[in-house]
């Protein structure tokens, strides 16, 4: 498995293979507030680089999750809409959202890595 | 945040207290807290644990943004029924009472708090963003022998909770003693306070004026306390959701009625007889011949909230109205809204579905509160 990478939308990556594990980060998490509704994709559904494709939704507001490179979900974490405060306590674990096969690996050349994300968060805070 | 945003006197115990500030009706205010030390371990913060903590505990909430109000005079109370529906000629000394400020056409400017202070002057709470029209309203309507005094230099406490009374009866203990909807001037630990009880989390609780500047040594009283947590807007809007409390400018305004807003109950018997106040015969008319919607608990059959704007569709799939409040209700555990209807499917349990992302969710018409209002009458 590779590093995670990150993107501008607060998701995070990591790829295995050309399986790519797609969550929402610490920070999106914090800034959220109580994650209380999730909706995931289906599977099997084909998805194109940046589209929109599960909504996470706290007590104040409801926010759109992209997906962060093409290719077709094959996997979502039920957990996550059995108890959407996993979101919150685990994000970039047990908190995942979805997965997706068929990913070109050198889409995530240009994601940001963990200290370049920080810093991004650092400048947009 | 911008900088020409109006703080209250809480400002500086907010940022202590690891509050997220959000620009609210013009003002600073905080949304939620990030606790840390003691409080952390009271409350874990953000609004669903500050919002259980109001249900299960006692949380304090600056609502001091919200205009306060003396309206004194020989007439005062026969020239505020001018422009609410409600009996401010019986109300007696020391006690308050929920109304509406009404425009001439029957719709809602504001809802209001009017307390009778028993020296012959009425004390007005009315929302933070409506103030300014409002004071402007009322100078314009009230009688030269009627003064309207706005008091700017006042803070506002809440403290709301099954514990907010035995807390405040032990800084002053004549707290204890008042009802639901009493007000009294009483000193909290020799700060000169008006209590009221009341509020707006459908809890038991207070309602506490101050002086600006004391305003911030009264909330370190009451947090000094071990049962109580601040509380921000967030929390307060999930309670008063869930305690199925209208918010000015979502629920009802000025192109809403008292009868479809389901508020009839705050018209005074008396005035049901003489409908002599702004906006009375429209009133009247929308009571006679049935409101063409009607404000209604919404509860979604599934898991995900609808906010305010959704679409609501009856049976027969037409688009009939749209919810005016709708998010998760933390002690509920599940989405709750309101919105207007047609009368025709104003009945609880009736199907309805809210259009949510595209999606027609199923849903259905429930009964408000949602969650059982426990005042200590």
């Amino acid at each position: 498995m590779t590093e995670t990478r990150f993107t501008r939308d607060h998701e995070w990556v990591r790829l295995d293979g050309d399986v790519a594990t797609v969550g929402i980060t610490a920070h999106a998490q914090e800034a959220l507030g109580d994650v209380v509704f999730v909706e995931l994709p289906d599977t099997g559904r084909a998805v194109g680089d940046g589209e929109a494709c599960a909504v996470v939704e706290s007590v104040k507001a409801a926010s759109d999750v992209f997906a962060p490179v093409a290719g077709t979900v094959t996997e979502v974490n039920e957990a996550i809409v059995e108890d959407p405060s996993l979101v919150n306590a685990d994000p970039t674990e047990a908190g995942w959202f979805f997965r997706i096969s068929g990913v070109d690996a050198s889409a995530l050349d240009e994601m940001m890595d963990q200290a370049e994300y920080d810093a991004f968060v650092a400048e947009s805070a | 945040m911008a900088d020409d945003l109006r703080t209250t006197p809480l400002a500086a115990l907010h940022r202590e207290l690891g509050a997220r500030m959000v620009a609210f009706a013009g003002y600073s205010m905080p949304v939620q807290y990030d606790f840390s030390g003691e409080m952390a371990r009271r409350c874990r913060g953000g609004v669903l644990a500050e919002h259980l903590h109001c249900r299960n505990r006692a949380a304090l909430f600056d609502v001091s943004h919200m205009g306060q109000a003396l309206v004194s005079g020989t007439g005062a109370a026969a020239a505020l029924e001018a422009l609410v529906p409600g009996d401010i000629l019986g109300l007696k000394p020391g006690r308050q009472r929920y109304s509406l400020l009404m425009a001439d056409d029957g719709g809602i400017l504001d809802d209001l708090m009017i307390a009778n202070l028993g020296d012959g002057s009425f004390s007005v709470v009315v929302n933070a963003a409506r103030k300014e029209a409002d004071f402007a309203y009322l100078r314009t309507r009230l009688p030269a022998d009627v003064t309207l005094t706005p008091q700017p230099d006042r803070g506002l406490l809440a403290l709301q909770g099954p514990h907010a009374g035995a807390v405040l009866a032990r800084l002053c203990p004549g707290a204890g003693a008042m009802r639901f909807m009493a007000v009294a001037a009483m000193p909290v630990e020799g700060i000169a306070c008006v209590i009221s009880r009341s509020g707006y989390t459908g809890e038991d609780g207070f309602e506490i004026s101050v002086a600006a500047g004391e305003t911030e040594n009264l909330a370190r009283i009451l947090l000094h306390e071990p049962e109580v947590a601040p509380a921000g807007l967030g929390a307060r809007d999930s309670l008063r959701l869930e305690a199925g409390l209208c918010l000015y400018g979502h629920d009802i305004d000025a192109t809403t009625n008292p009868v479809e807003a389901g508020l009839t109950w705050a018209i005074g018997k008396r005035r049901k007889m003489e409908w002599d106040f702004a906006g009375g015969a429209t009133v009247r008319a929308a009571l006679h011949d049935g409101p063409r919607r009607v404000r209604v608990g919404i509860r979604a059959n599934g898991r995900a909230p609808a906010r305010e704007g959704t679409e609501i569709i009856a049976p027969n799939g037409a688009v009939v109205g749209a919810i005016t409040s709708g998010g998760f209700g933390p002690s509920v555990g599940a989405p709750v809204a309101m919105g207007y209807v047609p009368p025709g499917l104003a009945v609880d349990g009736t199907p309805i579905a809210l259009l949510v992302r595209g999606k027609a969710l199923p849903a259905h018409v429930a009964p408000l509160p949602f969650q059982p209002h426990r005042y200590l009458r």
